[in-house]
């Protein structure tokens, strides 16, 4: 077991989100907690509407600029409290904490070669970097994750490489400055089958590799087998379930995580359940698997 | 078996500033009566323009299509045209917003003169209960409904038609599961109810295994596998169906035995 003494690189506690005026809100994230340690890859597994991208999106600080976004709790990442968003987050975007998307191809800027989008990713780590430096390091980090031709790759512009080159560069990009944390938001999912499997076991291999935490973002609940240690299963903003990935899929308790997993189809065959789209029950108080609670809030 | 639709050495050559790009080449595929047959491959396989050729949106540059054992020309009839009706992805996009969902899914009986103008209300009305939608759902606009709210309103169009075969491309992938599991469930219920024939696109195999009969794999614009879902399940016979397989994240270990053991080339004996 890890030293509970340890922060966590990430703690979530009680974050509630509402949208709209302060007369009219929405609450779209009802007081959920999540937390990762250093090393850990952790899972946030939901429907569409579930909160869990905007989750993610708070904890990168890239929510609380608009004035129609009221967010309270307490975010904590890497040692400072990020609710707010501001300036401290914002120097550690891209550098302490990185993120890839879904589509790949349209989260990379168009209109600039790859080399100079890599330059000013590894200038966010280090300000006095030269470019012969800046290049080298790309193009380091472009063949690690087995992209045949770096230089060429750098050359590039996004619209001529394939979603599946261009998820790697994202991937290369964001490790390039040794984040602590890595958000993924449905890494892939715009990508085929097999492209995704590669992207994602490649992904596995180099946070392994350097110790990078990873919060994976996704509704796809094989994804999330394949790739986290810990899941947490939230439904219309509420936390439903938290346990290991083994005591999850082998012991979903539930009714909603069960619903889930038995929809899915399954190449094993088996037909498909008679199940609602909704019920009652996915109202049910949270579940949390033994071992699995939230670390005790810390007192400063 | 008759077969509904066949393809006979069916390609597909795009040109465009002197450039020829083969989307379909050398496809001969016959299509059985009332069964689901599911066309599977990844990006660039070909899978849409072979929808694309079946529905008569664009023509083949080779081979024919036969449908109910005549060949189909360049210019359809409007016979031929009810018969094949389409289901698309994305349900927000192939609905007018402008217009109800009453009025959407009047319409192809406007077009092609289906009932009498009085009879045709209670028809919609019908269709939308076959879809598992009340009446009022006829008054109401598109864009507040949900994802698969709006799928059902696009399946009840398509059967407004009366048609033979249905062309679905991805019709759940934009859904989430436990809507997919219902819409999958009311595709199937209607195909048995109706004797309809479905060509089924898809990129999702475990899909494929919940509700097909019969699959056909395409990579590159080939057909390198076609089958009884079962088999290709059990012992897919190429490297490419393989890979495929393989690459499926699952969810439960005994998924994951069959997932690696067709990886590996071997089938445990109790995967099916």
């Amino acid at each position: 077991m890890l030293a509970p003494s340890a922060e966590p690189v990430l703690t979530i506690r009680d974050l509630r989100l509402g949208f709209g005026t302060r007369r009219h809100q929405t609450e779209v994230l009802h007081g959920i907690s999540l937390h990762v340690r250093a090393g850990e890859k952790v899972a946030l597994v939901g429907e569409s509407g579930s909160g869990k991208s905007v989750t993610a999106r708070l904890a990168m600080g890239l929510l609380q600029e608009s004035p129609r976004t009221h967010a309270i709790g307490s975010i904590r990442f890497d040692g400072i409290e990020a609710i707010s968003g501001g300036r401290e987050i914002a120097r550690r975007r891209g550098n302490r904490v990185a993120m890839i998307f879904q589509d790949p191809t349209s989260a990379l800027n168009p209109t600039f070669r790859i080399r100079g989008q890599f330059r000013d990713v590894l200038r966010s780590g280090d300000r006095s970097i030269r470019d012969d430096e800046a290049d080298r390091r790309a193009e380091a980090a472009l063949a690690e994750v087995s992209i045949p031709d770096p230089k060429r790759a750098l050359d590039s512009y996004a619209f001529q490489l394939s979603g599946g080159m261009n998820q790697r560069v994202m991937i290369a990009m964001a490790l390039a400055n040794r984040p602590a944390l890595l958000m993924a938001d449905e890494p892939g999912t715009a990508l085929d089958v097999t492209v995704q499997a590669q992207t994602l076991g490649l992904m596995h291999e180099l946070t392994e590799r350097r110790g990078t935490a990873v919060l994976l973002i996704s509704h796809n609940l094989g994804v999330v087998r394949e790739f986290a240690d810990r899941v947490y299963v939230i439904y219309r903003g509420r936390m439903v379930e938290h346990g290991t990935t083994a005591q999850l899929f082998r012991d979903p308790r539930h009714p909603y995580t069960r619903a889930l997993l038995a929809a899915i189809p399954k190449i094993s065959g088996g037909g498909l359940p008679d199940l609602p789209e909704r019920s009652p029950d996915f109202d049910q108080p949270m579940v949390v698997h033994e071992g699995c609670g939230e670390p005790a809030e810390r007192r400063s | 078996m008759s077969a509904i639709l066949e393809l006979d050495r069916v390609g597909k050559t795009f040109t465009a500033d002197g450039h020829h790009v083969v989307a379909l080449e050398d496809v001969s595929l016959a299509f059985e009566r009332g069964e689901c047959h599911a066309i599977v491959g990844e990006s660039g396989s070909g899978k849409t323009t072979l929808a694309n050729l079946v529905l008569g949106l664009i023509p083949p540059t080779a081979g024919a299509i036969r449908f109910n054992g005549v060949p189909l020309p360049g210019e359809r009839s409007r016979e031929q045209r009810r018969s094949i009706q389409l289901v698309q992805q994305n349900p927000l996009s192939a609905l007018n917003p402008r217009r109800s969902v009453g009025a959407s899914v009047r319409l192809p009986l406007d077009v092609h003169g289906i009932g009498t103008s009085a009879s045709r209300a209670g028809r919609v009305a019908a269709l939308l209960e076959e879809v598992g939608l009340d009446g009022d759902y006829a008054r109401r606009s598109p864009r507040g409904l949900s994802g698969g709210q709006r799928q059902r309103i696009a399946i009840a169009r398509a059967l407004a038609c009366e048609p033979e075969l249905i062309v679905l491309d991805e019709p759940t992938s934009a859904l989430d599961v436990l809507v997919q599991a219902r819409v999958l469930q009311l595709l199937h219920r209607l195909r048995v109810a109706r004797g309809l024939t479905y060509l089924f696109i898809t990129h999702d195999l475990a899909v494929v295994r919940a509700i097909a009969s019969r699959v056909s794999v395409f990579q590159k614009g080939r057909l390198v596998e076609t089958g009884p879902v079962e088999a290709i399940f059990s012992d897919p016979k190429t490297a490419y169906t393989r890979q495929l397989i393989g690459a499926v994240p699952v969810v439960t270990d005994e998924e994951a035995r069959l997932r690696d053991a067709i990886r590996g080339g071997a089938v445990p004996m109790d995967a099916t």
